[in-house]
């Protein structure tokens, strides 16, 4: 392992009672990065990061968080991290003041509770309670506890889920600072764009195990082609992958219930060759699309599935 | 030292009392009860109603006089019934025999009196009923008198009724052992069964938040409510009833402090593993359902056999309002409640105790 990695984790077994969630897994996250677990739902991202986190005992294999462990510094860890769960429903009846002052009150030292709640953007709503507040808001505020205790290491377990895409770019704002400002962040998540977008390096997850690793530039240019032409065919003409995949610039074809995707390098030279091809076989287009390429296409090329179906 | 995103944001150390994340606790507890109204209301106002309500049914009046039937349809009765109407004491209602006899079974008349031959009178009643043995003696008294009987030996009679014998008396110091009770289960346990439910416990214990702390400020924070909660009861009863206050004030208030907190780790107990808000209903009512029953907060807990006495006498509502009791009405000292104090410090800690042992925080 690297020397003074924020976090280690090495050959990571968890399995409850009929299921395997994390099937020896690897990690290593470096000082001052910001690194994401990018997988379907059911992946063991959640799994993966309790254990990081302390709340869950792995069933084999090896943590390291800040250099320490969790069965010999647990109460030293507890004041090095920030951790924000997925679930945690806050108290309803306190106002958000008063939830961050109690956060703040556990740790020795951190920062003051109005800068806290001024940098999660709720300075308006310092004195309204948390019931009243809304997603985002309640997102935000879990941050603000997670800050308050000043972290070298922040765990954040899909922080966007269930938000509306504003209140999502709010909350995107914000990691985004955090992460320019130094912090070493760890998050899960399972929208692609939201691991583009602030991670400087992801691994890809799926049925416990990290089945790819990088930033999210290198796993797309991994695929060898930059973009994505999916097409769907109006009548039951059928074509052989074999003849689209001579096309000059095609890396990859794909056909899934009448529609397929390809990647592609240079889209120029490679959507007049394939139209022409399919103009040849005498085929008509119902649909065509391109894209860049994302990280959702790496997942689909190693899996074969989507992000966002069940795993 | 780590890196801050916000350098305008100054990392501090230093701490007052009131951040002091027991205090933080406490006050929280604390502010969360105050702002559910309900809870409120069956904490402080409900007790007092229920017990203005027994006042009530169980007001001092002037004894009643004793109903007694007498046959009509014979000739005897008219003497018969002047007989047993010259005691103030009783009252006469002129029945039939099958009106008589229904009477008797549905408790409108204590006894039936009918003339039968010459001189003899026959009595018809439950003699498993007081009441009934009482209009016995007295009906008896006035036929024998009104036959010429003579009392040979002179009594005096004194009549004593003190505050402190009556059963308002009684009840007050049960029912503020009972709402200890109830406040202190059903207050901390439904908290933390709630809290547990939304994966905040979870949360906190991802923080250095001591566990020792946070279930001791469910403890804690039962002591700022129940000045109110035993001052506002005491109040309605002693100056509303008359009940009397004879133990000194600082007994009353250890008594009352002790069951509090021995109840408020019982409630912390029953709530250590419960997940859902359903199970935690039924798991307090369970362990509540005998001390209602046997603990004697509505009649004496001395009615049930001698066998159950030491389990009965070793529940914690028997030790809290057997010991109200004895300091409210007879003034009995810190030292005369020690058995029912020690009792209450034994539940306090087990309760504790196991519940932290057993406590699950996910």
């Amino acid at each position: 392992m690297t020397p003074g990695a924020a976090l280690a984790v090495r050959g990571l077994h968890k399995r409850y009672a009929d299921v395997v969630a994390v099937d020896g897994l690897d990690l290593e996250v470096l000082h001052g990065e910001c690194f994401g677990l990018l997988g379907p739902n059911g992946a063991g991202k959640t799994t993966t990061i309790e254990i990081c986190e302390g709340l869950l005992a792995p069933d084999s294999g090896d943590v390291e968080v800040l250099g320490r462990r969790w069965s010999t510094h647990e109460r030293e860890l507890r004041h090095l991290l920030g951790i924000q769960l997925q679930e945690t429903q806050l108290a309803d009846k306190l106002t958000v003041r008063e939830t961050v002052r109690l956060f703040r009150s556990f740790y020795h030292r951190g920062r003051d509770p109005a800068d806290v709640i001024a940098l999660v953007q709720l300075g308006e709503k310092a004195r309204s309670r948390v019931g009243t507040l809304s997603g985002g808001q309640k997102q935000r505020l879990a941050l603000a506890c997670a800050l308050v205790g000043d972290p070298q290491l922040l765990f954040l377990d899909e922080p966007t889920t269930g938000l509306d895409p504003q209140a999502r770019r709010q909350l995107w704002d914000l990691i985004g600072d955090l992460r320019a400002g130094g912090r070493t962040i760890v998050l899960t998540t399972h929208y692609m764009e939201e691991a583009e977008r602030l991670c400087d390096r992801v691994a890809i997850v799926d049925h416990g195990r990290a089945i790819a690793l990088g930033t999210p530039r290198e796993l797309v240019q991994s695929l060898g082609a930059e973009h994505v032409v999916e097409f769907a065919l109006g009548d039951g003409v059928a074509v052989a992958p074999g003849t689209l995949e001579a096309i000059r610039g095609v890396q990859s074809v794909r056909a899934n219930e009448g529609t397929w995707a390809l990647t592609v390098a240079e889209l120029h030279l490679a959507v007049p060759a394939i139209l022409a091809e399919l103009e040849r076989r005498g085929a008509t287009l119902s649909e065509l699309r391109t894209h860049s390429a994302t990280l959702e296409d790496v997942f689909v090329s190693l899996t074969g599935r989507h992000l966002r179906e069940e795993a | 030292m780590s890196a801050t995103a916000s350098p305008a944001s100054a990392v501090s150390e230093r701490r007052g009392f009131r951040e002091r994340p027991l205090v933080r606790l406490v006050m929280v507890r604390f502010l969360e009860f105050w702002r559910e109204p309900e809870a409120v209301f069956w904490v402080f106002i409900f007790p007092i109603l229920l017990a203005a309500g027994l006042g009530i049914a169980f007001r001092e009046r002037p004894p009643e006089a004793v109903k007694v039937g007498v046959l009509v349809s014979d000739p005897a009765s008219g003497a018969l019934s002047d007989a047993i109407a010259r005691d103030p004491r009783l009252e006469v209602v002129p029945l039939d025999d099958s009106a008589g006899m229904h009477a008797l079974r549905t408790g409108r008349i204590a006894l039936f009196a009918i003339p039968r031959a010459a001189r003899t009178v026959e009595y018809r009643y439950d003699d498993t009923r007081p009441d009934a043995r009482t209009a016995r003696l007295l009906v008896d008294d006035a036929v024998q008198r009104a036959a010429g009987r003579e009392d040979v030996a002179t009594v005096r009679e004194r009549r004593v009724r003190e505050p402190g014998a009556r059963y308002i008396d009684f009840v007050v110091p049960g029912l503020l052992a009972m709402n200890l009770m109830g406040s202190g289960i059903w207050g901390v346990g439904f908290t933390i069964v709630e809290a547990r439910r939304r994966k905040l416990l979870k949360r906190l214990i991802a923080t250095p938040m001591s566990r020792a702390q946070y279930l001791a400020s469910f403890i804690l924070s039962r002591l700022a409510m129940l000045v109110l909660e035993v001052g506002g009861f005491l109040a309605f009863g002693i100056f509303v009833f008359g009940v009397p206050a004879r133990g000194s004030f600082g007994t009353i208030v250890l008594v009352a402090l002790t069951s509090a907190l021995a109840f408020s780790a019982i409630g912390l107990l029953v709530a250590s593993r419960v997940r859902t808000i359903e199970g935690a209903s039924g798991l307090m009512n369970l362990v509540m359902l005998p001390m209602w029953i046997f603990s004697g907060v509505f009649f004496s807990a001395s009615n049930f056999p001698d066998a159950a006495q030491p389990v009965i006498q070793a529940l914690p509502l028997t030790a809290a309002a057997d010991a109200l009791r004895a300091t409210l009405l007879e003034g009995a000292s810190v030292v005369a409640l020690a058995p029912e104090l020690g009792i209450l410090a034994a539940w306090l800690s087990v309760s504790f105790v196991s519940a932290l042992a057993l406590f699950r925080w996910r």
